[in-house]
């Protein structure tokens, strides 16, 4: 008999979506789909709002990775007054730096221990009452207590360079509107254990280990699930490093041949296309030269490891190198192991935030500078989840006539299809009863590239999953919901 | 000639003849709030937020002078309410969105919703359909946060006495017009002067938004009216 399986919403994601899987009379795939079923609207209503507040009202996309809106729309704004990418006063751009990444480990502290973290420790197929972060900690307390505390020292920094934990105003076209104090600093570098910088450089470490260790004893799960090749995208630093907040456009394939390299992203738009499906709100991104087949990229923490030639860190360096060996150098394309890359990421977030506090720069006076108007800007940053494109003209009485936004998770949707097939075909397949912790099998395909589906803030563990079973018909046959 | 005698919710105060309500109740340390009364403009009353009550008579203190003997009711419950009430009623008929708006912190109109706790209005959204005009060199008039106070219309005048702005139409249509070859001829410091008289982000000066830091606007420092209620020995 003919299924179809609907996962709606997804659980522990940013963000509403949902799944559906059709299942033929002999149990074979036939179709599977991540839907995103919200309609935001951001590129319409910024419409006629004049640029300076662009930074500051395209950030409310999210509530988890904010600053990267923020930072994103700034970079552009600081072209439309006049300020290239690399001319900004050294404070203003250390500050940025420093705010970016705060964000990053916040929210992949967030993401690893709060949101994926039960799937690894308690178990794919543990009790969903139990499978979450309470879960976690009844099972580890120390753990759980380090994954609160790095969010919050990650928020810290973000309250300390924009003035509030979420949505604030640090950056302005052409600069930032504040610097750090030596108090600021202080708190941040120096503060009682174990919220200061080395504690944070300390836990990102030991979660580097937690994973590898994971790994090691799971290794057909973790290498094998959801694994597929794909092109990979993301800015890298002009000398090829990794860089959060700022560089060129790389995509290498499958194999590590580069696709693109060394491409100003003002000229985004000549390399990547976009391609609508009618059942989903979320285009789907493709690399132009290879067309909409076969150009389609994974981009975050995977993608990242997998362009970059080193990570200017030198903890996240040797964990870098350790990664990179597994591969043998090659491009790593397990879905799984994106979270050993994210928490490498995590560890040189810590490392440069450290950097970036020794800086005197961060005391200076010069906050703005401003040159000639534009009437066009693009800035795109490396967000948590990935490569975040901002795209906006003005007009000449200062008002946004047109913006292009492509989030990180526009840029995964199609890898996220194919993680959800994967999985579809791989373990539900043939099965004549599905089980819950398939389902959840669904969803952790689709949690390894950290989905802001909404760019929201729910609460964890309160969003009920249903799960319908119909036959060929569409008549319900099995309802469950938790 | 001797200073006038009267209370404020029973407390005794004094004014000078001829002052103002508001006036004399700044000067002894008590709050009333208002919001289309500036200082140094002459005021219209046309917000009635500061409205308080003596002998039984509404009367809005920002226009009413004191007269001796005077026994005035400020902070009591239905007063309260009320000024409350007109607080919704100011932000459901315009399109006022805080979290974006760069007047945040230093808004008058948010800061009274801060001090009267206002989460949620009683009142439905108008959501009325308004625009940018954005045409002027200098001067941007967001009309969707515009409370019709006409503080821009009385005090905002090019060096030769000419009015910059304008009220135009009555009742709900009535909107403030910016003459824009007028507002290009004023000075950045009378353009940053003509924002500032704005109590909400209605009047801005381009380019320059969100320059003051989250922390030092001067709402973030002390809440609506707690610099009178200190009082001036301190």
């Amino acid at each position: 008999m003919a299924r179809k399986i609907t996962i709606e919403p997804v659980t522990r994601v940013e963000g509403h979506g949902k799944v559906t899987i059709r299942l033929d009379d002999s149990g074979r795939v036939t179709q599977s789909r991540f839907h995103i079923v919200e309609f935001r609207g951001f590129e319409r209503f910024v419409q006629g709002r004049p640029y300076w507040e662009a930074p500051v009202l395209v950030q409310r996309l999210c509530g988890i990775c904010p600053v990267s809106h923020h930072l994103a729309a700034a970079k552009a704004m600081d072209v439309i007054v006049g300020v290239g990418p690399d001319g900004l006063p050294p404070t203003a751009e250390k500050m940025r730096r420093l705010m970016h990444y705060g964000q990053m480990l916040q929210s992949h502290a967030l993401h690893f221990f709060h949101l994926c973290s039960p799937d690894f420790l308690l178990g794919m197929d543990a009790d969903p009452a139990v499978r979450n972060v309470i879960g976690i900690i009844g099972l580890d307390k120390d753990l759980a207590v380090q994954a609160v505390l790095l969010r919050k020292f990650g928020q810290e920094v973000i309250l300390a360079t924009s003035g509030k934990k979420i949505h604030g105003t640090g950056a302005i076209p052409g600069g930032i509107n504040k610097n750090l104090s030596p108090e600021e600093r202080d708190v941040l570098l120096k503060g009682p254990d174990p919220l200061n910088v080395d504690r944070m450089i300390d836990w990102s470490l030991a979660a580097v280990e937690l994973f590898k260790d994971y790994q090691k004893k799971n290794k057909d799960l973790v290498d094998g699930f959801a694994a597929f090749p794909s092109h990979h995208l993301s800015l890298v630093r002009k000398d090829g490093a990794l860089d959060f907040y700022h560089g060129v456009l790389r995509a290498v394939d499958a194999d590590g041949h580069k696709v693109l390299d060394d491409v100003d992203y003002k000229d985004y738009l000549d390399h990547i296309g976009e391609e609508i499906r009618s059942w989903s709100y979320m285009k789907f991104p493709y690399i132009r030269s290879l067309g909409k087949t076969n150009g389609w990229y994974r981009v975050g923490p995977l993608a990242r490891l997998n362009t970059c030639d080193y990570i200017p860190s030198p903890l996240a360096q040797k964990e870098f190198e350790v990664y990179k060996a597994y591969t043998a150098g090659k491009p790593n394309n397990m879905s799984l192991h994106t979270h050993w890359a994210r928490l490498i990421e995590l560890l040189h977030s810590a490392e440069v935030i450290k950097e970036l506090l020794l800086d005197k720069d961060l005391q200076g006076q010069k906050l703005v500078k401003k040159g000639k108007k534009a009437r066009e800007g693009v800035g795109l940053v490396e967000a948590p989840r990935g490569t975040l494109f901002h795209h906006y003209q003005v007009n000449d009485n200062d008002q946004i006539t047109m913006a292009n936004l492509i989030v990180s998770t526009t840029n995964n949707n199609e890898p996220m299809n194919r993680a959800v097939h994967w999985v579809a075909e791989k373990v539900l397949a043939g099965n004549p009863e599905i089980t819950e912790g398939m389902l959840n099998r669904v969803e952790v395909a689709i949690r390894a590239y950290d989905p802001c589906l909404s760019c929201a803030t729910h609460a964890v563990g309160r969003m009920p999953l249903e799960v319908t079973l119909l036959d060929g018909d569409d008549n319900v046959l099995q309802r469950k919901v938790r | 000639m001797s200073k006038l005698r009267f209370t404020i919710d029973g407390k005794p105060c004094t004014a000078e003849p001829g002052q103002t309500i508001a006036e004399a109740a700044k000067a002894n340390a008590v709050y009333i709030p208002t919001l289309c009364h500036y200082e140094g403009l002459p005021p219209v009353g046309s917000c009635r937020v500061c409205t308080v009550r003596s002998g039984g008579r509404y009367m809005a203190s920002c226009t009413q002078v004191v007269t001796d003997g005077m026994a005035i009711e400020n902070m009591v419950p239905d007063l309260e309410d009320m000024r409350r009430a007109i607080i919704e009623m100011l932000f459901v008929e315009g399109n006022h969105m805080c979290p974006t708006c760069e007047k945040s912190g230093n808004c008058q109109l948010q800061a009274l919703a801060y001090r009267y706790q206002i989460l949620v209005p009683r009142f439905p959204f108008q959501f009325p359909g308004r625009h940018i005009e954005a045409v002027a060199p200098k001067i941007l008039l967001e009309h969707n946060r515009c409370i019709q106070c006409l503080r821009c219309v009385r005090s905002v005048q090019t060096k030769d006495g000419r009015k910059v702005f304008a009220q135009r139409d009555r009742s709900k249509k009535r909107k403030i017009d910016v003459d824009a070859k007028l507002a290009a001829g004023l000075t950045d410091e009378e353009v940053r002067k003509a924002m500032d008289i704005c109590p909400v982000g209605s009047i801005l000066m381009k380019e320059i938004g969100f320059a003051v830091p989250i922390g030092e606007r001067k709402f973030d420092r002390e809440p609506i009216g707690s610099d009178i209620e200190k009082g001036p020995e301190r």
